[in-house]
C-alpha cells in the first residue's frame, strides 16, 4: 500500500448502536430475561465483552411455541393486505434505524460497517418490502388459489449475516400467515433482538415473532418440539443433517441452507480486470463467511500466472483492521473457535504441498484475525480444495477446456454456487446450463436480491429464499 | 357569476363549523404536469359544486395545449421511469401512500363534499383507495416473475419473455367516482412502469388533484403522472388521436362514446384497453386482479444460443 | 523493474509494428480485454465509498491543487481574462501564501503569449489546446500548424484532440498517425492526448483509444475538451488508469492521465485520487502524471482547505473569482 497516501482513521462511533448492558429473550411480544444461562457476547475484533443475554431454556422455548400457536390461526386469518401492512412498516422501520443497526451488527459480527451499511441493512429492509407485498398476491403465486399456511416455524440461523439471515426467515414466513419462533447464532444475537423491538414497535400481534436467543441446545429443543410445524435452518452441512435425521420421523417440513465450495470459473477471454474484482470479492467479501463464497478459482490454464500476479496486485491494495473504520475491506473472523478451523485448515494446505500466500497485513493484537491467503499449485484432491473452510482462503486450479471445468466445479458434495467469468455469452449459458449449482453468478458474484431465489443443490441443503420461489417453504402442500 | 352562498364555501356537509371567524386560505386547484402545477395556458377555468349545488372551487379547464404538453411531459419522464429499478419504483408508489395516509382526513373531506356524502363512507372510501394503492406497490417487483418466465424451446438456445412496459398511457378516468376509482386506474399502470397522462372526472376532479399534490412529494419524477381537469369531451379525442400515446384506457367513457375514440386509436396502433359493463359493475372495491397490469404490458422475448 | 517517466516518448520497441500496419493495430486493440461495464462502474462505485479525513485529506486538497490546470477555453477570453486566470493559477488564494501553486494554465493559442508573459518565472506550465480544438474536424495541415504556433509562442504543453470519426469508423491508422505527426511537430513540448470519452461511449473503446494513444507515442491520455457531456466519470478514469498502469507494465514507460470536464467539487477529486492510489499506485500521484483539468473545482478546493484549517463551512464570498 502507497505511502504517500495513507488514510486516516474514519471510525463510526459505536456510541450510535446504543448497546445496552442486558438484551433478552422476545415471547409473546414482551422481552424479559431468558432462564438460561446469562451468557456475555464479544465484540471479535477487541474480545471486549458488548452485552449480556440471557439465554433461552427449554421452558421458555415452550412458551415461545405456545405463543406462536396461539397466534397462528389469527394471524394466518387476517387479510393478507393487513400482513402486508405490517411487513410494510417493519421494512420502512428497519431503513429509519438503517445506520444504528449496521453499526450494532459490526460490533457483534465483526464484519465492516462499509459491508452492513451498503449491503446487510439495506438488504434485510428489501426483504420485508418484496416479500410484504407478497401477501395479499399468494393466489398469483404460481400455489393454487388459496394457498394456506403451515402454522408455527421454527428457524435457526447462522453468525454470518445475522440481521440478514433473520430478514430472510421472518419475511416470508409471517407473508404467507406462518408465526415464527426464530433463534440466532450464539455469538450474534444482537441485532435479532433488536429487530424484536422494531417488531414489537410495529405493534405486530403479540406471539407471531418470538426470538430466543441461545446455543445448540435451544436450537435442538426448537427442532425436536412437538409445537412446531416446519423447520428452517442455515448453517453448516453437517448440522443440517442432523437436523434432518431428527426430524425425519416428526412430518415437519423441513428447508436447508447449507455449505458450500463453490468454483469461480474464469476463461482466457474474461474481462479480467472485473474477474479479478469477481475473485477478490467472492472469497473475501464478509471475510469469506459466506456459504456461497467462490472458495475455489478455478482460471483458465493459458493465463494462470497472469491472473495470480494480477489477483496479488489486487489484495496488496485490502484494508484490514477495525470493523468500524469505515475504510475496512476485511475485518474479524467472527469467533476464537472459526479462527482455529480456519488455521488447521490453512496449515493442511501446507503441509498437503499447496503454496500459500498473503500480502503484507499487520494483524491487530486483540480480536481474532487472519490474513486474506491465496493457496496455488492446489490438487484436487487435497483438504483446502474439498472442505469448506469458512474464512477469507481461496484455492487456486486450473483448467484445460469448458468440459474440464465442468468437471472440477462440479465435482463436490455441495452444490450451491458458481461464478463464471467470460465475455462470450454462449459459453455463459452452455456453462450454466451444465453447473451443479443453486445459484450462477456470471460476470459478477455475490450479488443478492429479495426478488431473486437462493438455495443449493445436494448437500449445500434444499428449498430456496427469496423470489416467488421463497414462499413455497411456508406453504402447505 | 355563480352566486355564494352565506355558508363558509369549503367546508362539506356534516363537519361543524368552526365557531371563529378565521377567514380560511383557499385552495386553487391546477393542473399537474411534468411535476408542476400549471394553470390551463387558455387561462380558463370552470366551477366545482357538490351535488347540492354547493360551489366548491373552481378547477383549471384544460386544452388541447395542455393535453400535448402532459404528453410531451409523460415521454420525456418514461425513460428514466421504466428503466428505474423494480425495488425502486415500489419505494415510490409505497411512499405516495404514506403521504395519502398522511392526507387521509383531507381525502375524505373532498371525497364527501364531491358525493354529497357523509363523512363516515368519504373515511372508508379513502382507506379503500390508499390499501389499492399499496396493493400496486406491491406489484412492481413481482410482475415480471408473473408475467414472464424462460420458455423450453426446442433447441440448445436460452429463451426467456420479459414484460416491459408499454410508454405512455392515456387514461379517461371513471366520471362517477372521486378518488377509488381514479387511483384504480392510474396504480397499475404506474407499477408496471409506464407513465400516465389522465383526465380526471369532470364534475369530480379536486380529490385527484390533491393526489398529485401527495405524488409531487413523494419522489415521482415529474412528467411519470400528468394530471388533466375539465371536459372529458373535449380532451377525449386528443388524446385518443394523439401519435405518441401508445395505450388508451377508456373506463371513463361510455360504451356509445368509445367508438369514435377507437377508431382514432387505430391510426397509431394504440394498446386500447376497454372494460365491459359488466366488468365495471363491481366497483372498484374488492380483489383487482391483473387485466390492467397486463393492459399496458408489452412482452419482449430474447433468444441466445448455449454453446461453447 | 524500474518504470521511467518519459517526454518525448516514442512507440516502445517491442509494439513498433503495431505502428506500420494498421491491421495489426486493430488486432492488437481489439485482443485487448473487454471491459465489463457493470463491473467496472461497481469497482468505481465501491472506491468512492473510501472515507479521507483530517490529515489524508489535508494531503489529498493540497495534492489536488497541485494537479489542477486551471482552465479558460472560452470564445468570449481575452487578454485580461488570461491574465487573472494566471495570477489565481501562482496564488490560488491571496489570503495564504501556504496554499500550492497549480500545475499548468491551460488556454486557446492565440493566448498563449500573454499566458507565457504572466506566467515568467513561476514554475506554473503553459498548456495550450490545438489541433481545431475541440471538435478536430480539420485537416492534419491545418491541426500541425495550429500546433506549431502555440508552441512557438511558448506553450510547454499541448493538449489535442482525436480525430473521433476516424476512431468510430475504425480508421486506427489513421488516428495513430495523427497523433504520431503532432507530437513530432510538438518539439519538446509534452503532448496530451484527448481522447473525448464522451463520444466513444463504450468503456471497451476508451480501453483501445487509450492504447492508440499511449502507442502513438502519447505522454498523457486526456478524457474530455470539457465541451461535451458526460465528459471524466469514475469508471472512464478507471479504465484509463488501468492502461497507464498496463502500458508501464508492459513497456516500463510511465505515461500520464488527465480528467477534464464534470469535475468541480473538492470531494469528487479527492475519490479520484484514492482511484489512483488503489488501482495504478503511486507513480501517479504526482502533477507530472496526473492532472485535473478544471476552472470551479480550484475554488472548491480551497473552501474545503479553509473548513479543515478553521473548522467551519465556508462560503463562495472567500474565494477569489479569477
Amino acid at each position: 500500500m502507497s505511502k504517500l497516501f495513507e488514510y486516516a482513521p474514519a471510525p463510526e462511533s459505536p456510541s450510535i448502536a446504543r448497546l445496552k448492558p442486558h438484551y433478552g429473550i422476545f415471547v409473546d411480544g414482551t422481552f424479559r430475561a431468558g432462564r438460561g444461562e446469562a451468557v456475555k457476547t464479544v465484540n471479535p475484533a477487541t474480545e471486549e465483552p458488548l452485552a449480556e443475554v440471557a439465554e433461552a431454556s427449554a421452558a421458555d422455548v415452550d412458551d415461545a411455541v405456545a405463543a406462536a400457536r396461539a397466534a397462528s390461526e389469527p394471524w394466518a386469518g387476517l387479510p393478507g393486505s393487513v400482513r402486508a401492512k405490517y411487513l410494510f412498516r417493519i421494512a420502512r422501520a428497519i431503513q429509519e434505524r438503517a445506520r444504528e443497526l449496521a453499526v450494532l451488527e459490526s460490533l457483534d459480527n465483526g464484519k465492516p460497517i462499509r459491508e452492513s451499511r451498503d449491503v446487510d441493512v439495506p438488504t434485510a429492509a428489501a426483504h420485508f418490502f418484496y416479500y410484504a407485498g407478497w401477501a395479499d398476491k399468494l393466489g398469483y403465486a404460481g400455489f393454487g388459489p388459496n394457498p394456506r399456511p403451515i402454522g408455527v416455524a421454527g428457524q435457526v440461523i447462522p453468525w454470518n449475516f445475522p440481521l440478514l439471515m433473520a430478514a430472510w426467515k421472518i419475511a416470508p414466513a409471517l407473508a404467507t400467515g406462518n408465526t415464527v419462533v426464530l433463534k440466532p447464532a450464539e455469538t450474534t444475537p444482537l441485532t435479532a433482538i433488536t429487530l424484536a423491538e422494531i417488531i414489537a414497535e410495529c405493534d405486530l400481534p403479540p406471539g407471531v415473532v418470538n426470538v430466543l436467543p441461545g446455543g445448540p441446545a435451544v436450537g435442538q429443543a426448537i427442532v425436536d418440539h412437538p409445537g412446531v410445524d416446519k423447520i428452517a435452518f442455515t448453517g453448516s452441512t453437517a448440522v443440517g443433517k442432523m437436523i434432518q435425521k431428527s426430524v425425519a420421523a416428526s412430518g415437519k417440513r423441513l428447508s436447508l441452507e447449507l455449505g458450500g465450495k463453490a468454483a469461480n470459473i474464469v476463461f482466457d477471454d474474461a474481462a479480467l480486470d472485473q474477474a479479478v474484482e469477481g475473485i477478490v470479492n467472492g472469497i473475501f467479501f464478509n471475510q469469506g463467511h459466506v456459504c456461497c463464497a467462490g472458495s475455489r478459482l478455478l482460471v483458465q490454464e493459458s493465463i494462470h500466472d497472469e491472473f495470480v500476479a494480477a489477483l496479488h496486485d489486487r489484495l496488496a491494495t485490502l484494508r484490514l483492521g477495525d470493523p468500524l473504520d469505515k475504510n475496512t475491506d476485511i475485518g474479524a473472523i467472527n469467533s476464537a473457535a472459526q479462527l482455529a478451523r480456519i488455521r488447521e485448515l490453512a496449515d493442511s494446505g501446507v503441509a498437503e504441498g499447496a503454496d500459500r500466500w498473503s500480502p503484507e497485513c499487520a494483524l491487530p493484537e486483540r480480536g481474532f484475525w487472519f490474513p486474506p491467503t491465496v493457496f496455488t499449485g492446489v490438487s484436487p484432491a487435497t483438504r483446502i480444495a474439498r472442505e469448506e473452510i469458512f474464512g477469507p482462503v481461496l484455492s487456486v486450479l486450473t483448467f484445460r477446456t469448458p468440459g474440464e471445468a465442468i468437471e472440477k466445479a462440479n465435482n463436490t458434495p455441495y452444490g450451491l454456487s458458481a461464478g463464471i467469468w467470460t465475455e462470450k455469452g454462449s459459453r455463459i449459458l452452455w456453462m450454466a446450463n451444465r453447473l451443479r449449482a443453486g445459484v450462477v453468478w456470471a460476470n459478477t458474484f455475490n450479488r443478492f436480491d429479495p426478488t431473486s431465489p437462493f438455495g443449493g443443490y445436494k448437500e449445500s441443503g434444499f428449498g430456496r429464499e427469496g423470489g416467488r420461489h421463497g414462499l413455497e417453504a411456508y406453504l402447505a402442500h | 357569476m355563480p352566486t355564494k352562498p352565506a355558508a363558509a364555501k369549503t367546508k362539506p356537509a356534516g363537519k361543524k363549523t368552526a365557531e371563529s371567524d378565521r377567514v380560511a386560505v383557499r385552495k386553487t386547484y391546477k393542473l399537474y404536469i411534468g411535476g408542476a402545477f400549471p394553470r390551463s395556458e387558455s387561462g380558463r377555468s370552470y366551477p366545482v359544486s357538490s351535488p347540492d349545488g354547493r360551489l366548491l372551487a373552481h378547477a383549471a379547464q384544460a386544452s388541447r395545449k395542455d393535453l400535448r404538453e402532459a404528453v410531451v411531459a409523460a415521454r420525456k419522464a418514461f425513460g428514466g421511469w421504466s428503466r428505474a429499478t423494480a425495488y425502486n419504483r415500489g419505494q415510490i408508489l409505497y411512499r405516495i401512500a404514506e403521504m395519502m395516509e398522511g392526507r387521509r382526513e383531507q381525502f375524505a373531506a373532498e371525497v364527501a363534499a364531491a358525493d354529497g356524502a357523509a363523512i363516515g363512507p368519504a373515511l372508508a372510501e379513502v382507506d379503500a383507495a390508499i390499501d389499492r394503492w399499496v396493493w400496486y406497490a406491491g406489484w412492481t417487483d413481482k410482475w415480471a416473475q408473473i408475467a414472464g418466465g424462460s420458455n423450453p424451446v426446442a433447441g440448445p438456445y436460452f429463451n426467456f419473455s420479459l414484460p416491459e412496459p408499454a410508454g405512455v398511457v392515456g387514461v379517461i378516468a371513471p366520471q362517477d367516482s372521486a378518488l377509488l376509482a381514479f387511483v384504480s386506474v392510474v396504480a397499475p399502470a404506474l407499477a408496471t412502469g409506464n407513465s400516465v397522462v389522465v383526465v380526471a372526472a369532470a364534475d369530480k376532479p379536486l380529490p385527484a388533484v390533491s393526489l398529485s399534490e401527495a405524488m409531487a412529494t413523494s419522489d415521482l419524477p415529474g412528467g411519470v403522472l400528468n394530471l388533466l381537469t375539465g371536459s372529458v369531451s373535449e380532451l377525449a379525442p386528443w388524446l385518443a388521436s394523439h401519435r405518441d400515446v401508445n395505450c388508451l384506457d377508456l373506463t371513463g367513457v361510455a360504451p356509445p362514446e368509445r367508438v369514435a375514440l377507437a377508431e382514432a386509436a387505430a391510426d397509431n396502433v394504440k394498446r386500447v384497453y376497454a372494460p365491459s359493463p359488466a366488468d365495471l359493475a363491481q366497483g372498484f372495491t374488492g380483489e383487482p386482479g391483473t387485466a390492467r397490469l397486463a393492459a399496458f404490458t408489452e412482452t419482449k422475448t430474447v433468444w441466445h444460443p448455449m454453446g461453447v | 523493474m524500474t518504470a521511467t517517466l518519459t517526454t518525448g516518448a516514442t512507440s516502445p520497441a517491442p509494439l513498433t509494428e503495431l505502428a506500420r500496419d494498421e491491421s495489426a493495430l486493430r488486432r492488437f486493440l481489439h485482443g485487448l480485454p473487454g471491459v465489463d461495464q457493470v463491473g467496472a462502474e461497481g469497482r468505481a462505485a465501491g472506491l468512492a465509498t473510501r472515507s479521507i479525513k483530517t490529515t489524508s485529506k489535508a494531503w489529498a486538497i493540497d495534492t489536488a491543487i497541485r494537479m489542477v490546470d486551471l482552465t479558460t477555453l472560452e470564445g468570449a477570453d481575452t487578454a485580461g481574462k488570461v491574465r487573472s486566470l494566471c495570477a489565481k493559477a501562482m496564488r490560488p488564494d491571496p489570503a495564504d501564501p501556504s496554499v500550492p501553486a497549480v500545475a499548468a494554465v491551460c488556454v486557446y493559442p492565440d493566448l498563449v503569449a500573454t499566458a507565457v508573459q504572466a506566467l515568467r518565472g513561476s514554475g506554473v506550465q503553459i498548456a495550450s489546446v490545438a489541433t481545431a480544438f475541440p471538435s478536430g474536424r480539420a485537416s492534419l495541415p491545418t491541426k500541425l500548424v495550429d500546433v506549431a504556433e502555440a508552441v512557438a509562442a511558448g506553450a510547454s504543453e499541448i493538449d489535442m484532440v482525436i480525430d473521433r470519426g476516424a476512431f468510430l469508423a475504425g480508421h486506427y491508422g489513421e488516428v495513430f498517425a495523427e497523433i504520431v505527426a503532432v507530437k513530432q511537430a510538438c518539439g519538446n513540448a509534452h503532448l496530451k492526448v484527448i481522447l473525448e470519452t464522451g463520444e466513444l461511449v463504450t468503456l471497451d473503446n476508451v480501453r483501445r483509444a487509450s492504447w492508440l494513444a499511449l502507442l502513438a507515442g502519447g505522454d498523457f491520455i486526456k478524457t474530455s475538451t470539457g465541451k461535451v457531456s458526460p465528459a471524466a466519470t469514475p469508471p472512464v478514469a478507471l479504465v484509463m488508469l488501468q492502461a497507464v498502469r498496463d502500458f508501464a507494465a508492459r513497456t516500463g514507460q510511465v505515461r500520464g492521465v488527465k480528467l477534464a470536464g464534470g469535475i468541480r467539487t473538492a470531494k469528487e477529486a479527492v475519490r479520484y485520487l484514492v482511484m489512483i492510489n488503489e488501482v495504478a499506485g503511486e507513480r501517479w500521484l504526482h502533477p507530472q502524471t496526473f492532472r485535473f483539468g478544471a476552472s470551479s473545482l480550484l475554488n472548491d478546493l480551497l473552501l474545503q482547505r479553509h473548513k479543515l484549517s478553521t473548522g467551519a463551512y465556508d462560503g463562495p464570498d472567500y474565494v477569489t473569482v479569477d
